[in-house]
């Protein structure tokens, strides 16, 4: 039983195909596990006789935003509350169809909106490795399942961030694909030009497996195409003749000293595997988080609109229509969904729109049009995935501005939707003393280059071997 | 609040613009997959992505943009090399995602036209549901409950603007038939206005004649058949009238008209003063129309009313307004063509298209009937050749259209029985004649003398004698002849 959850997902899957383990075997002890939740990483888990005789690949925690038929669906909202399903999302489809089945529906800030899981509708999920501190946001719950041993790989979706930092806090991988990798029919919309679902896993296989699964076009998802030729197990070994940029555009002032000393032991690193470390300018990349916080804000208060209390989740009954529009969304939506729908209302109406939205949407084109000159000199941009290390939970909530920029580094790859892997780089104490506690390092490439990414992640998680685990309680 | 004032007794010019909703006869909903419905049981052709549910995704429907292009192009439109869906965003129950997909700033097609009329733009959007309000008014205001039916929810609309260049209610009424007449021959709608397939808002407003710029307009909604639109513009441009000869000025607003009592009120500011905050939808990407597509369009038009009238003027020698009426009234026009089709035997069309606009029509209103094909077309085919065989007579052959009307049948085995064949045993006639020149001396003393108005009593008696059968134009020469005048 405790070898199983050991395994990471490929090599427990090849285990249950060489019929070493079973399948049943497999999906039990992974349930037994989640039953254990300290974390409040959960919000729904599967009974252990569910789909345990038709698993061929370790069960999958799947992020609260993935719709799931018959099965509670949340979004880490009380507006959802009591919802089920009629249908399921294409990727929890897809991972079933290969014989990965739902473990368990995980713990996040409501509508993916949040860096610190402070913000579901369901109370924080914990970070594993300080029980004190936040693990990240939006896909908190995931990340912390996988790194505290409750799952053996997950699901989530990155919007700004929100696969990427949360796997950074807690010491595991995590990928955004390029937007268009993966379809995004039945994952419930926060801003849905930059929403995309990837994997959060122990090691970088795991991730090139599970998105394997995952991408591919699909009709019900007019904006996916999948990845050319499917995603490959990665091999790499070393990384000769690749070239990693640093940005200059991006200021590290902000950045923990112990971050910062990660991040320099890493470029070293990938100079000793033969990689070549530059600088590239990305003078537009520092806009990013002015202009994510204008299009998702403004994306999402129509995505939101259908919370209206007429068809499906909580319904605050009233006497006009009006006021029972005001109540169920007043009773239902927490303060952080409610600021974003405000503001996103207010870039959008008339008068505003090209002062905001308009402009926010011109400086998204420069960002691209930077990343684009970047990769024509480079293969991959690099940064620190996140400005710091696990924060205590409570320190940022009344500074939205603080916690916005918790998504500095993460915010400019969606916006050109590009993808990118963030891998723990080691452990850090964070600026003014504590625990040690994981780094993230994201490698960001051009537009469907997830093989290349996980190849040059996978020679680099091997000669950084991170093999830190979160002290057992 | 815009207004206008009058300066004292100008003539007034009326300018209208008509936004018509055409309701596609796609097999399926514009973003979905379920079947298109009228009068179905509520809620029964839903499912997750008409109904909004979280997570669900809009997939453009191929056959919508098909028939959408085949408008557009029917209606001489420039079709944009990518157009973009935008989010059309408001609160209300039969708007399940709290927006409409719609088209914005680079609609479909713009600047096409239709007879004399221009047409500003055509775009694709998704229909509401229908609310079902439970109460006396049947409006959403002092109703106790208001149901929400999705079967409507998602269907595919094309939406037609025009410039402001109609003249009169009338003239609205006309053209809007005429697009009518269009839609249904694209066979793209079945252009019901009672059953909302066809839905027509008009902007009106009144402009001192011979000035360029425009008044302060109102618009109009709710007209659901062309009387109600005809009636409505024409309260609408009264009620104006008034306003600016009282110097009172009009205001911009947006009027709801109620048929059962003709009148005209305004819509609550809170049904209609939005700020709908268009944005582009991310869930679609931009309608780029393929040379195939468009080809594809092109080739699936049919012969559109302006072409059928100058056909039937050039080719068939119709007079413009007879073939104008034929060209343009669509059941009337394919009624046509179908007798024509069975006229093998010197029917000219000429006086087919006679008969079916003058003759038949009156019967049928006589009768109370709609559908000119109570008679069938090779019925009508073959009594048009009779007549003009002269085997019957004009007066005859409306006897017998009137049997076809009543009963069908077949007309020349009518004539036979009723015995109404043209006579044509000239010995026959001369008798009848000479028998009537002898019953009316005095009448054939005044034709003798000149007087060819005298000559009718004649002609009536040997009419009524014949009972219609003998040829009128015969039976005068005879007289004449007879009388030597």
């Amino acid at each position: 039983m405790q070898e199983i959850l050991e395994l990471t997902a490929v090599d427990a899957g090849r285990r249950i195909a060489d019929g070493e383990i079973s399948g049943e075997e497999c999906f039990a002890a992974w349930a037994a596990a989640a039953g254990g939740d300290e974390l409040n990483a959960y919000l729904w888990r599967a009974s252990a006789e569910t789909d345990g005789r038709s698993s061929r690949l370790p069960p999958v925690a799947v992020k609260d935003i993935f719709c799931t038929e018959g099965v509670p669906t949340t979004a880490g909202s009380r507006i959802l509350e009591g919802y089920l399903p009629p249908y399921t999302a294409t990727a929890v489809r897809r991972l079933a169809g290969e014989g990965a089945h739902v473990l368990g529906k995980t713990n996040m800030d409501e509508f993916a909106m949040g860096s610190s899981n402070e913000n579901s509708g369901y109370g924080p999920a914990l970070n594993p490795w300080d029980r004190e501190r936040v693990p990240g946001g939006s896909s908190g719950g995931s990340a912390a399942a996988v790194a505290g041993g409750l799952a053996p790989w997950a699901i989530g979706t990155d919007t700004g961030g929100s696969i990427r930092q949360p796997a950074s806090l807690c010491g595991i991988v995590g990928m955004k694909p390029t937007y268009g990798a993966v379809s995004r029919y039945g994952m419930i919309a926060f801003a849905s030009s930059l929403d995309q679902c990837g994997p959060l896993t122990r090691d970088v296989a795991d991730a090139a497996m599970l998105l394997s699964i995952v991408q591919g076009r699909d009709p019900c998802d007019s904006t996916s195409v999948g990845v050319d030729g499917g995603v490959e197990l990665p091999t790499r070994e070393d990384l000769s003749g690749l070239r990693f940029a640093v940005p200059t555009g991006l200021d590290m002032d902000g950045v923990e000293t112990g971050v910062r000393a990660t991040l320099e032991a890493t470029l070293s690193r990938i100079e000793e595997l033969g990689g070549e470390v530059g600088e590239t300018a990305l003078p537009s990349a520092e806009h990013g988080i002015s202009a994510y916080y204008v299009i998702a804000p403004a994306e999402a208060s129509a995505n939101l609109a259908r919370y209206d209390g007429v068809r499906f989740g909580i319904r605050v009954d009233a006497p006009e229509l009006d006021a029972m529009y005001e109540a169920t969304r007043d009773a239902g939506f927490g303060p952080e969904v409610k600021r974003r729908v405000m503001l996103g209302t207010y870039a959008l109406s008339s008068g505003y729109y090209e002062a905001y939205y308009g402009r926010a949407q011109r400086v998204r084109t420069r960002i691209a049009e930077d990343f684009r000159a970047a990769f024509e000199e480079f293969d991959f941009v690099v940064t620190p995935t996140s400005p710091s290390v696990a924060f205590g939970l409570g320190d940022k909530v009344d500074d939205p501005l603080s916690m916005y920029l918790n998504d500095y580094f993460t915010v400019p790859m969606p916006l050109a939707g590009i993808p990118a892997i963030s891998i723990p780089a080691g452990l850090a104490e964070p600026d003014g003393g504590g625990p040690q506690l994981p780094v993230g390092f994201q490698i960001a490439g051009p537009a469907f280059s997830e093989n290349a990414i996980l190849d040059a992640a996978f020679a680099l998680e091997r000669a950084i071997g991170f093999d830190a685990r979160p002290p057992s309680s | 609040m815009n207004e206008q004032r009058a300066t004292s007794n100008e003539q007034l010019e009326a300018v209208i613009g008509l936004e018509i909703h055409v309701q596609l006869s796609t097999r399926t909903k514009m973003f979905c997959g379920c079947a298109l419905s009228f009068g179905d049981e509520p809620n029964v052709h839903t499912c997750p992505v008409c109904l909004g549910h979280p997570g669900t995704l809009p997939v453009t429907n191929q056959q919508a943009v098909h028939f959408a292009l085949m408008i557009a192009t029917a209606l001489e439109c420039e079709v944009a090399p990518r157009s973009i869906f935008h989010r059309k965003n408001y609160f209300y129950p039969d708007l399940p995602k709290g927006y409409q997909i719609s088209q914005y700033d680079i609609p479909l097609a713009s600047g096409g036209r239709l007879g004399d009329v221009r047409i500003h733009r055509v775009h694709l959007e998704e229909d509401a549901a229908k609310l079902v309000h439970l109460g006396e008014s049947g409006r959403i205001h002092g109703s106790g409950q208001s149901l929400v039916d999705f079967n409507r929810g998602g269907t595919p609309l094309v939406e037609i603007v025009t410039e402001p260049d109609l003249r009169g209610a009338a003239e609205a009424r006309g053209w809007a038939q005429l697009l009518r007449t269009t839609m249904k021959q694209l066979g793209v709608s079945d252009v019901n206005m009672e059953e909302g397939s066809l839905r027509c808002d008009a902007n009106v407003s009144l402009r001192p004649a011979g000035t360029k710029e425009l008044g302060v307009k109102t618009e109009l909604k709710n007209m659901n058949s062309f009387r109600f639109l005809e009636r409505g513009i024409e309260a609408e441009l009264a009620r104006q009238r008034a306003l600016l000869d009282s110097g009172e000025g009009v205001s911009q607003e947006t009027l709801h008209f109620d048929p059962r009592t003709g009148s005209l009120t305004p819509l609550r500011t809170k049904e209609y003063a939005h700020d709908y905050r268009y944005f582009p939808e991310p869930d679609l990407v931009p309608l780029a129309p393929t040379e195939v597509m468009l080809a594809a369009a092109r080739d699936a038009l049919p012969e559109l009313p302006g072409q059928r009238r100058d056909r039937y003027r050039d080719e068939l020698g119709l007079p413009e307004e007879l073939a104008t009426q034929l060209a343009f009234e669509a059941e009337l026009g394919a009624y046509f063509e179908r007798v024509l089709a069975e006229a093998t035997d010197g029917a000219e069309a000429r006086a087919v298209a006679n008969w079916v606009t003058g003759e038949l029509a009156a019967e049928l209103r006589e009768a109370g009937e709609e559908d000119p094909g109570r008679v069938e077309p090779g019925a009508l085919a073959a009594l048009v050749g009779m007549v003009q065989a002269k085997r019957v007579t004009h007066g005859a052959a409306k006897q017998v259209l009137a049997e076809l009307v009543a009963g069908g049948g077949d007309p020349a085995q009518i004539v036979e029985a009723r015995g109404l064949a043209q006579i044509s045993d000239s010995g026959e006639l001369e008798a009848a004649v000479k028998r009537a020149i002898e019953a009316n001396p005095e009448a054939a003393e005044r034709v003798r003398d000149g007087n060819a108005k005298a000559i009718g009593p004649i002609v009536g008696a040997v009419m009524k004698e014949t009972k219609g059968r003998a040829d009128g134009g015969e039976v005068t020469r005879l007289i004449r002849e007879k009388l030597g005048a």
